[in-house]
C-alpha cells in the first residue's frame, strides 16, 4: 500500500464545506477528460494509486487506463463499493426485495428463491453479497486493484445493526477472489476494529477520518489514536485536512507522527495543492511508497 | 450505569434500518425491531443479535418496553403512537407526525398528560448550521426580519414510476409531506405557525397520485413572509439539499447543512463573535461530534437526545416534540386546504411598522 492516494470526492460534486463550491466542481469535472487531466497530473508526481468509488464515471477512467497500459504502466485503482446511491435509488424504485432481485443474474437460482418469497438463510446472504462484489469489480476486469474497500455508508450500517458477519464475507471474499487487501471505510474506527476483531478478523486495513480538530472521529481523538498506537489496526487517514479547517502543513505534520499510521488519501483538483501535498508527505513520511 | 433502555424499531423501510442501526449501536441500549415484511426480519433475525416481531400489537402486549422509533409509512404514525403512549411508552415517531393535524395535537396532549417523551424526526433541527441560524435569529441580530426563502430540491422522482406509499398522498407521500415539510419544520421552528398561507401550488410533474413540486407563500405574524419553493424531481442536486435565506432591517442570513453565513449592516451587541459586513461559519466549526456517525451527525443526535431524555427519566425531548411537529402538520394542512380553494387560508398578519428612532417626522407623528 503507498502512502499517499488520490481521492475521488472532489470530482463528483461532493465537498463537505460549501454546496457552491461542490456545484462549481461538477461543472467543471462533467467531462472525463477533465477528471484524466488532473489524474494526470497526481501520477506524474509520483502518486500512482487512485481510491474510487465504483461510481459509472469511474468505469470510463478505468476503460482509458486500460486503453493506454504503456502511460499508466504503474497505476492502481483502490475502488470502494458499494456506489451506495445506485442501490438507494433500485430501493426506492424497485421495493427491498425488488432491488436485491434487480441485481441478480437472470435465471439464477438466488433469483428464482427471491421470486418465490422463499426465507432467506444465511447463506443465501452470503451468495447475494458475492454476486453484488462481483458485478461491483467488472468495471475493474484487468487492471491493478491491490486493495478494496467497503464504502463507510455500508461498513457503517452494518456494524450500527451488528450485521458484521456481512463484514466477514466481503472480506473473504475479497481474499480468495481478487487475491487484494480487503479494506473498510468507516466514520467510526475504534468500534469497528473491535467487531471486526470479534469476527476473526485482525490488523485490518481501515480508513477513515482522521485530523488534529478530531472532526468527525466518532469515540473521540483519544481512542484513534490509542487505537493506532496498539497496533491492532493499519490505518489511513481521510480529511487530514477536515475540509480545509487546518493548514497542510500543520495537517500532515500532526497526522504522519501518530503511530500505526499506513497512508493518508485526499482530494485536490489543482496542480498547486496536489504537488503541495505530496511534497508534506513525502517530507513528513519519508517518501511515497514503503519498502 | 442505569439498565438499558429497552427500545423497538418499528417498520425497516430507509429510514427505519437507519435508525436501527442507530440505536443498536447506542452503549444504553437493548434493541428490538419489528416490521410486518418477511423479507427483513428473516434476514436480520438470522444475522443479527435483536430480537424481531411481526406484529406491532403483539410486541406491545409481549415486550416489557420503554420505548419505540416508529418509522412506518405516514398514515400509519397516528394509531401506533397512541397504543404506544397508552401503554405508557416513551414515543420517537419519523416526520411528517400525522397527517390530521388534530390527530398530532391530541397525542400531543396525552404524551404530555402520561409525562412521556415524545419527539419527532425532524433532524435538520439538530443540523448545526441552522442552529446557528436559529441562534441569530433570536438574539435580533437581524433586526426585523421581512423576507425569506424556504427551499429544498432533490432527485426523488426523475421519471414516471412505481407506486408507493411515498408516491401517494392518501399515504403521506409526495413532495410536501416528505420534502417541504423539512423547510416548513424549520420556518415554525423560526418564527411559529403562519398567521395566513396564499398562493399555493402543488404540481404532479411525473407522479401519478401525488404532487413533485411545492410553491407557498406563508406570511407570520410581526413581519416576515416567507417562500417555499420545494422540488424532489431536481436532478442536479446529489441528494436532499435543503437550504433558507432571509433578509431583515439589520443583514441578511443563509444557512444549509454545510454552512452558515451572516451578513450584518452593523455589528450587533447580541452577537460579539459577529462583525460587520460577511461572517462564514463552516459545518466543521458548528459541528456537535456523535458517538456514533452513519449519514451524518443530526440522525445520530436525535436518537441519542432520545435515548437520552429515556434513559435520564427527563420531562422532555431537547427538541422536536409532538406539539412543535403538530404545528408542522397544521401548516401542511393550511397549504393543501389553500391549493385545494384557491382562497388565503388564515388572516392577514399585523405588521408593525419598522421604528425610526429620534428623528420624528409629522408623518411619523401622526401615524403613531
Amino acid at each position: 500500500m503507498d502512502k499517499l492516494l488520490f481521492g475521488d470526492n472532489q470530482f463528483f460534486g461532493i465537498n463537505h464545506m460549501s454546496e457552491e463550491k461542490a456545484r462549481a466542481q461538477a461543472m467543471r469535472f462533467q467531462d472525463t477528460s477533465a477528471i484524466m487531466d488532473v489524474l494526470d497530473i497526481a501520477y506524474d508526481a509520483g502518486i500512482r494509486s487512485f481510491m474510487c468509488t465504483t461510481h459509472d464515471r469511474i468505469a470510463e477512467i478505468a476503460q482509458i487506463v486500460r486503453d493506454n497500459p504503456d502511460r499508466y504502466a504503474d497505476f492502481q485503482f483502490y475502488p470502494c463499493m458499494p456506489y451506495a446511491h445506485k442501490y438507494a435509488n433500485a430501493v426506492t424504485d424497485h421495493g427491498m426485495i425488488g432491488a436485491v432481485q434487480h441485481f441478480m443474474p437472470e435465471g439464477g437460482l438466488l433469483k428464482t428463491a427471491l421470486k418465490g418469497g422463499a426465507a432467506l438463510a444465511t447463506k443465501d446472504v452470503d451468495g447475494i453479497a458475492k454476486i453484488l462484489i462481483d458485478a461491483e469489480m467488472k468495471m475493474f476486469a484487468g487492471l491493478k486493484t491491490p486493495v478494496i474497500f467497503m464504502q463507510n455508508v455500508f461498513t457503517d450500517l452494518l456494524l450500527g445493526m451488528g450485521f458484521t458477519g456481512a463484514l466477514k464475507v466481503f472480506h473473504d471474499h475479497i481474499l480468495e477472489t481478487y487475491d487484494a487487501e480487503p479494506a473498510f471505510i468507516t466514520m467510526n474506527m475504534p468500534m469497528l476494529v473491535e467487531a471486526l476483531e470479534a469476527e476473526g478478523i485482525t490488523n485490518p486495513i481501515v480508513c477513515s477520518n482522521i485530523n488534529k480538530i478530531g472532526f468527525r472521529m466518532c469515540g473521540g481523538l483519544e481512542a484513534y489514536t490509542d487505537m493506532m498506537a496498539s497496533g491492532r489496526v493499519r490505518a489511513i487517514a481521510m480529511s487530514v485536512y477536515a475540509s480545509g479547517a487546518i493548514p497542510p502543513a500543520e495537517a500532515i505534520e500532526w497526522v504522519s507522527g501518530l503511530p500505526g499510521l499506513k497512508s493518508i488519501v485526499f482530494g485536490a483538483s489543482s496542480r498547486g495543492n496536489i504537488i503541495g501535498t505530496r511534497d508534506l508527505v513525502a517530507q513528513h513520511m519519508g517518501g511515497l511508497q514503503h519498502a | 450505569m442505569s439498565k438499558p433502555v429497552r427500545i423497538a424499531v418499528v417498520g425497516l423501510g430507509k429510514m427505519g434500518l437507519s435508525h436501527f442501526s442507530l440505536v443498536h449501536a447506542h452503549p444504553d441500549t437493548e434493541t428490538l425491531a419489528c416490521d410486518a415484511s418477511g423479507f427483513m426480519v428473516d434476514v436480520l433475525s438470522k444475522n443479527t443479535p435483536a430480537t424481531f416481531h411481526k406484529d406491532y400489537d403483539r410486541m406491545l402486549a409481549e415486550e416489557a418496553l420503554d420505548a419505540v422509533v416508529i418509522a412506518t409509512p405516514s398514515r400509519a404514525h397516528a394509531p401506533m403512537v397512541r397504543a404506544a403512549l397508552e401503554k405508557g411508552i416513551h414515543v420517537f415517531c419519523e416526520k411528517p407526525f400525522c397527517l390530521d393535524w388534530q390527530d398530532a395535537v391530541a397525542l400531543a396532549d396525552l404524551a404530555e398528560q402520561k409525562g412521556l417523551i415524545n419527539q419527532v424526526g425532524y433532524h435538520y433541527r439538530h443540523v448545526g448550521a441552522f442552529q446557528e441560524m436559529k441562534r441569530i435569529i433570536d438574539s435580533g441580530a437581524l433586526g426585523r426580519i421581512t423576507h425569506v426563502m424556504a427551499e429544498a430540491y432533490g432527485p426523488v422522482v426523475l421519471r414516471p414510476k412505481r407506486q408507493s406509499w411515498r408516491t401517494t398522498k392518501s399515504e403521506g407521500g409526495g413532495c410536501l409531506y416528505d420534502y417541504a415539510a423539512h423547510p416548513l419544520n424549520l420556518l415554525n421552528w423560526f418564527f411559529g405557525v403562519p398567521a395566513q398561507v396564499t398562493g399555493s401550488v402543488l404540481t404532479s410533474i411525473f407522479s401519478e397520485g401525488t404532487d413533485d413540486e411545492v410553491m407557498s407563500t406563508l406570511r407570520f405574524e410581526n413581519g416576515p413572509t416567507a417562500q417555499l419553493s420545494v422540488n424532489w424531481s431536481d436532478e442536479s442536486h446529489r441528494k436532499m439539499s435543503t437550504k433558507i435565506s432571509m433578509i431583515g432591517t439589520n443583514g441578511r442570513i443563509f444557512a444549509d447543512r454545510q454552512e452558515c453565513q451572516l451578513y450584518l449592516r452593523a455589528p450587533s451587541e447580541a452577537l460579539p463573535q459577529y462583525s460587520k459586513g460577511w461572517n462564514v461559519k463552516y459545518t466543521t466549526e458548528l459541528t456537535q461530534e456523535s458517538w456514533f456517525y452513519l449519514r451524518g451527525e443530526e440522525y445520530s443526535n436525535q436518537i441519542d437526545d432520545f435515548i437520552s431524555a429515556v434513559r435520564d427519566a427527563k420531562t422532555r425531548a431537547t427538541e422536536n416534540d409532538f406539539r412543535s411537529a403538530a404545528a408542522t402538520d397544521q401548516s401542511i394542512a393550511m397549504i393543501l386546504e389553500n391549493s385545494d380553494t384557491g382562497i388565503p387560508v388564515g388572516e392577514a398578519p399585523r405588521v408593525s411598522p419598522v421604528a425610526t428612532p429620534q428623528k420624528r417626522s409629522w408623518f411619523g407623528r401622526a401615524g403613531a
